[in-house]
């Protein structure tokens, strides 16, 4: 079967400036967690731009679930990002809305009944660990406690795929660790996830594939790696980033 | 397992397109609601423009209802030929009388003519110089004013071909002016309501515009989230619907309201021309009209603003 995004050297420029990307050639398999690394400004957000639609690849192919995304029309994006879920760095919640409303929005947008968004609502807010927090205005909650909102909105109407851009950025050690966790978990009952990431401490042991992009290219540490080499393959790049392109 | 995990009860897509309806309109009068001063400013400002065509075509139609009533004391002037003596033409008079469709006509002698002109040129005495009378006998037909205008013209005209008669002169070069300023008039407010349109539909459209733009980062987010250029577009359209629909209210209190201060002010100036003329306020079609073009333009308004600035906000 083939892979849930696949790029087939995917070259990319923004107007104006020079390859951010150069022949990048990637396929996550369905059901796979893959964890995308690169020092600031190697083309992570980027990259996950290109296989959201926000941006069009300069060169190359790119195909999510089957479909060329040549293919998609304008009036076709849409419906094309109600299969995947995304998470930013900056949560992106509206902060006039209750935690309730925020989560339920991809819903509304589907047409769901009320009876079947507060079910599904409240089932997504209790993966995240937020029951209870209903009510509460984004304003009101921890950086992790957001992010987590941001999560749970994205998962509600079960997608098959998550895209995660700097899930973690805006968090401490500790609920970056939560967060990762999260994605886990999800990971093991059938979702497809990939996250751009800083945070190399959080992820470097992990059983998941680790792929880096630099100076426009993806290199792949292929096997779970112990300790030590895993440190040595990365050592430019900090252990934890606090949040050096905070929102 | 792609297929199991994507969302399976899909609800059908009448149901969701009407859910999807109630919802925009319990969202975006709740937001109208939230901010009831802005939301009345707009609707005020919407309701004069709109109260300003609509007031002057119900100026307008009372004026012609009352040009109408005028008509009525409409008369015809038969100079008879000098050959036709005074008991002939006292004759005359009074058989035209008898016809249907004429409520008077007078015979006036040569003498008497004059007698009345004296009296009203102002010339008075100075006539007497002239040596003999120049004015004809006349009879001067009043029409019964409940006769339609095309049966009066009938009746004139024969009137005219009567072998006594030289020549007629209605009495209605006046009326021929009126009607021709009234046109002018119902011309004027028909390109000042086109232009009052265009104001509605700019001030809608800027209040949608607003709207968007203090609305952006959660279209942002919709947009991330995979809505569809539709249900984003949805609450503007309704929103812009609303306040047509606010306007028209207010516009139609307006013109009423104006009805009532000026009927006093009508009525007397109705009386100075003999005609009863009572004020009449929005008729039932004008206030269809009112609420049809207010509505069309509110939506209108919104449509062509959330057209022009929706793509424009696109998440980076
Ligand atoms: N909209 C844009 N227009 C022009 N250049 C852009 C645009 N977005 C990003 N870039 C440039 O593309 C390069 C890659 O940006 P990108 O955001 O993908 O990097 P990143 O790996 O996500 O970095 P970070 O870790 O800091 O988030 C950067 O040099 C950036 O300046
Ligand atoms: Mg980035």
């Amino acid at each position: 079967m083939s892979g849930i995004i696949e790029f087939d050297n995917v070259s990319h420029r923004y107007p104006g400036g020079q390859d951010i990307l150069t022949d990048v050639s990637f396929t996550l398999k369905r059901g796979e967690l893959a964890f995308l690394t690169g020092p600031s400004g190697a083309g992570k957000s980027t990259f996950l731009k290109l296989a959201a639609l926000l941006v069009r690849p300069t060169r190359g192919k790119i195909t999510v679930d089957g479909r060329p995304l040549s293919e998609i029309r304008r009036g076709q994006i849409p419906a094309y990002r109600r299969q995947f879920g995304m998470i930013f760095q900056n949560f992106n919640l509206l902060q006039d809305r209750t935690v309730f409303d925020n989560v339920a929005m991809p819903l509304l947008i589907r047409g769901h009944s009320g009876e079947d968004i507060g079910r599904r609502v409240r089932a997504s807010l209790d993966a995240v660990g937020l029951r209870g927090k209903e009510r509460a205005y984004p304003i009101t909650l921890s950086g992790g406690e957001q992010q987590r909102v941001g999560i749970a909105r994205a998962v509600v109407a079960k997608p098959m795929l998550l895209l995660a851009d700097e899930p973690t950025g805006n968090l401490d050690p500790h609920m970056a660790g939560e967060v990762m966790q999260l994605f886990m978990r999800f990971n093991e009952v059938g979702v497809s996830v990939l996250v751009a990431t800083h945070a190399l401490a959080l992820i470097h042991r992990l059983p998941h594939r680790i792929l880096r992009l630099d100076g426009g290219h993806l290199s792949e540490r292929d096997e779970a790696p112990s300790v030590d080499t895993a440190d040595e393959a990365f050592d430019d790049e900090p252990p934890f980033d606090d949040g050096e392109d905070a929102a | 397992m792609s297929a199991s995990r994507r969302v399976s009860t899909q609800p059908s897509w009448t149901s969701r397109l009407a859910l999807d309806h109630v919802r925009a309109i319990a969202a975006t009068l709740a937001q109208l609601r939230d901010r009831p001063l802005s939301t009345l400013l707009t609707a005020f400002v919407i309701g004069i423009t709109l109260a300003l065509p609509a007031g002057l075509n119900t100026l307008l139609r009372n004026l012609d209802t009352a040009s109408g009533g005028l008509q009525g004391t409409l008369r015809a002037s038969l100079f008879l030929k000098d050959a036709v003596d005074a008991a002939a033409g006292a004759d005359l008079a009074r058989q035209i009388s008898k016809r249907s469709g004429v409520s008077e006509a007078r015979y006036l002698s040569r003498e008497q003519a004059l007698a009345e002109f004296k009296a009203h040129s102002g010339f008075g005495e100075a006539l007497d110089i002239l040596k003999d009378n120049p004015l004809p006998a006349v009879i001067v037909v009043t029409p019964d004013p409940r006769q339609p205008q095309a049966e009066v013209d009938a009746l004139f005209k024969t009137l005219t071909t009567l072998p006594e008669v030289e020549t007629t002169k209605l009495d209605r070069q006046w009326l021929q002016r009126l009607y021709a300023i009234l046109q002018l008039v119902e011309r004027s407010v028909l390109l000042v309501s086109g232009l009052l349109a265009l104001a509605v539909l700019v001030v809608i459209g800027n209040t949608i515009r607003l709207d968007i733009e203090s609305r952006r980062e959660e279209i942002v987010v919709l947009k991330l989230i995979g809505a569809s250029n539709a249900f984003i577009r949805r609450p503007f359209l309704y929103t812009g619907l609303w306040y047509g629909l606010a306007g028209a209210v207010l516009a139609c209190l307006l013109v009423a309201s104006a009805g009532v201060f000026l009927s006093d002010s009508a009525q007397q100036l109705a009386g100075l021309y003999g005609a009863q003329a009572q004020l009449s306020g929005l008729s039932s079609d004008a206030v269809l009209a009112v609420f049809g073009a207010a509505l069309l333009l509110g939506w209108l308004g919104a449509f062509w603003t959330v057209s022009r600035h929706l793509s424009a906000i696109e998440p980076d």
